[in-house]
């Protein structure tokens, strides 16, 4: 389990190391054919920063030798809104009063139409945490009916025990996305204080339950602006370093999820909430660019978090699958389109459009890239 | 330049093209088109039955242009089987490229599933092309299964760096009945020219020219290399000189 590799470190001294950095490090893992954590750290630190072009520059090289001109397209589809546990940051959170909703047969196979239509066949479902309502027999029955129309589904869900993914994975699960928020404990009990959730352990071995499992791909990530995203990402990094040598037939991708201010719709009022440790975009630059200069194969992933502008420039710089014309709302396609959604979008041009902005910087996107034959 | 024959098929060039990677349609086709390649690779995941947003087959339409189903997905002989099956049915070919990779960071190829597989769909009728390792064992067993040629590696597929397994190739040409595809690391022309300058019968390439500035110019490139290469091999070259002759002979006290 990877618990007893992350017990080995402790969270100051990595954030002081990273700090440590000097040009010279960034130097030497710039030159390297091949980077260890060390040298991820090097391209992590601020003294990377000066080297932001050189970086790019290798980092949109070193990925089209592995991707090619390509980059793949999902669409997430949510399920439902219910949840059990309080995230400070997330509109679904217990605490918060908006109505809910979970979407039946007949819903699920409208949306996933609407999906279908936008020219998908990779798509992610996501839920929020209700065991009772939404546990892994809604889920697999979820699966059941919608497998028929897509080559590639993957979900965001609740952890799962390793016998409950393999159930998912015998009905067409292909993969898991399952982000840590964070990886520094005190931080993580501050922002989940409630529910299934605020079990920081389970959470962290759920990649090891998945692997056991025998999933496909793991999608890795932590939730940026917790905490101190250069430390999260190293620890981040290091966990799919110990994935890939103990899972190595499963594939891994990592997304970078800036949180954005949510808004909570109480009595008519919308809050925003600020985050003390936002990274901007150079950063977040510098964090695609490095985690593509540490693992070549790695697939990295960019959401409609992010802001047009900032995901037109992105698309050669290192990133492999995009999303577009995303609803992060239960029903928000057409069920349900009112209902309140876990985080704002801010790039809202529809598939069509995102698939032109990619094809005129020379890209190809990609809508099927796996076939249910390999299950 | 003598043709090329596998399974009953004559192929004038000795040039195999694979079609992921490029960064359009269009693109593609430029490069399949002035490559003059006789035999593309396509992967079935990436085929919509449905036709829907990604159309790929529809740019490789053409004429003298066959088409070779890869099972890039694949992490067994079970797998491998069944989607060869699916892709005799979607592109009405029974010519298949046998990948069974379990291991999706460096996609290395599995021998042992893949002569499990290769038996099996030889049995099924089909001519099997399978990517494997240059392992000069795996490519006798694997004629004695009933493969059509071997693909053997010549470096970590997607890496451009070339033969690096060219003293394995070697023996590989020596001993092989059957033909000998150079297959995944041919990152120039000039890897293509040394592949077929060694004696295979043809090479495989994809990320050279895909993730080239100008695909269908560095199509061209590795034409007139593969070309060369051949008929290089065919002319034989001349040996090599590799050391002065000494002045003091070992043989003088023979005179």
């Amino acid at each position: 389990m990877f618990t007893e590799i992350f017990e080995q470190y402790n969270w100051e001294t990595v954030t002081e190391s990273i700090l440590a950095k000097t040009a010279a490090d960034v130097e030497r893992a710039l030159a390297r054919q091949k980077r260890n954590l060390e040298d991820f750290k090097a391209l992590i630190s601020p003294a990377a920063l000066p080297y932001l072009e050189q970086m790019a520059q290798l980092s949109r090289l070193a990925t089209q030798k592995r991707f090619g001109r390509t980059i793949q397209m999902y669409a997430p589809m949510y399920l439902s809104n219910e949840c059990q546990n309080i995230c400070t940051y997330c509109a679904f959170s217990l605490d918060n009063k908006i109505k809910r909703k979970t979407l039946g047969n007949a819903e699920i196979l409208l949306e996933a139409d609407a999906v279908k239509a936008m020219g998908y066949d990779h798509i992610l479902l996501v839920t929020g945490e209700a065991n009772q309502t939404v546990g892994v027999p809604y889920l697999a029955n979820a699966l059941r009916l919608v497998r028929s129309r897509f080559s590639n589904i993957s979900i965001e869900v609740q952890p799962l025990d390793q016998d409950e993914y393999e159930t998912l994975i015998a009905e067409g699960l292909y993969s898991v996305l399952v982000y840590q928020e964070t990886y520094r404990n005190d931080t993580y009990k501050q922002h989940h204080p409630k529910g299934k959730k605020s079990n920081f352990r389970y959470r962290l071995e759920t990649p090891d339950r998945l692997g056991k499992a025998g999933i496909h791909k793991i999608g890795l990530g932590t939730l940026i602006g917790l905490e101190d995203w250069r430390t999260d990402c190293f620890f981040t990094a290091l966990h799919l370093s110990y994935l890939e040598k103990t899972y190595w037939q499963t594939r891994y991708s990592i997304s970078f999820p800036r949180l954005r201010p949510i808004a909570i719709d109480q009595a008519g009022t919308t809050i925003h909430k600020d985050f003390d440790r936002y990274m901007n975009d150079k950063e977040l630059v510098q964090l695609i660019c490095a985690y593509r200069l540490f693992n070549e194969e790695l697939e990295l992933s960019l959401s409609t978090r992010e802001e047009a502008t900032f995901r037109d420039h992105i698309v050669p710089l290192g990133i492999t699958s995009m999303s577009a014309g995303s609803k992060t709302n239960p029903g928000g396609y057409v069920v349900a389109p009112e209902t309140l959604e876990q985080f704002e979008i801010s790039d809202e041009r529809s598939p069509a459009i995102i698939a032109d902005m990619i094809r005129q910087q020379g890209y190809e996107p990609v809508w099927k890239d796996w076939d249910k034959t390999f299950r | 330049m003598q043709a090329l024959h596998i399974a009953g098929r004559t192929f004038q060039s000795r040039l195999f093209l694979g079609t992921g990677k490029f960064g359009s349609a269009a693109a593609m086709e430029a490069a399949v088109t002035a490559s003059g390649t006789e035999l593309a690779t396509v992967a079935l995941k990436r085929i919509d039955p449905e036709t829907g947003t990604d159309n790929l087959l529809a740019h490789l339409q053409q004429p003298g242009l066959h088409l070779l189903p890869n099972t890039s997905g694949a992490r067994n002989a079970k797998e491998a089987v069944f989607a060869a099956q699916l892709a005799r049915e979607a592109l009405e070919t029974n010519w298949l490229k046998l990948e069974i990779h379990p291991d999706p960071k460096y996609l290395m190829p599995d021998a042992l599933e893949t002569l499990k597989a290769t038996e099996e769909l030889a049995r099924l009728g089909f001519v099997v092309l399978p990517y494997i390792h240059a392992d000069p064992v795996l490519c006798k067993q694997l004629e004695s299964a009933g493969t059509a040629a071997v693909m053997p590696l010549g470096s970590p597929i997607g890496t451009n760096k070339g033969l690096k397994t060219i003293d394995f190739l070697e023996i590989i040409i020596e001993q092989s009945k059957v033909p000998v595809v150079v297959d995944a690391g041919i990152g120039a022309p000039s890897d293509a020219a040394q592949a077929m300058e060694l004696g295979a019968d043809a090479v495989l390439v994809n990320t050279a020219i895909a993730a080239s500035d100008n695909p269908a110019l560095m199509a061209t490139a590795f034409k007139l290399a593969t070309a060369a290469g051949r008929m290089a091999y065919e002319a034989r070259l001349a040996g090599t000189n590799r050391q002065a002759i000494a002045s003091s002979p070992l043989t003088a006290f023979l005179q």
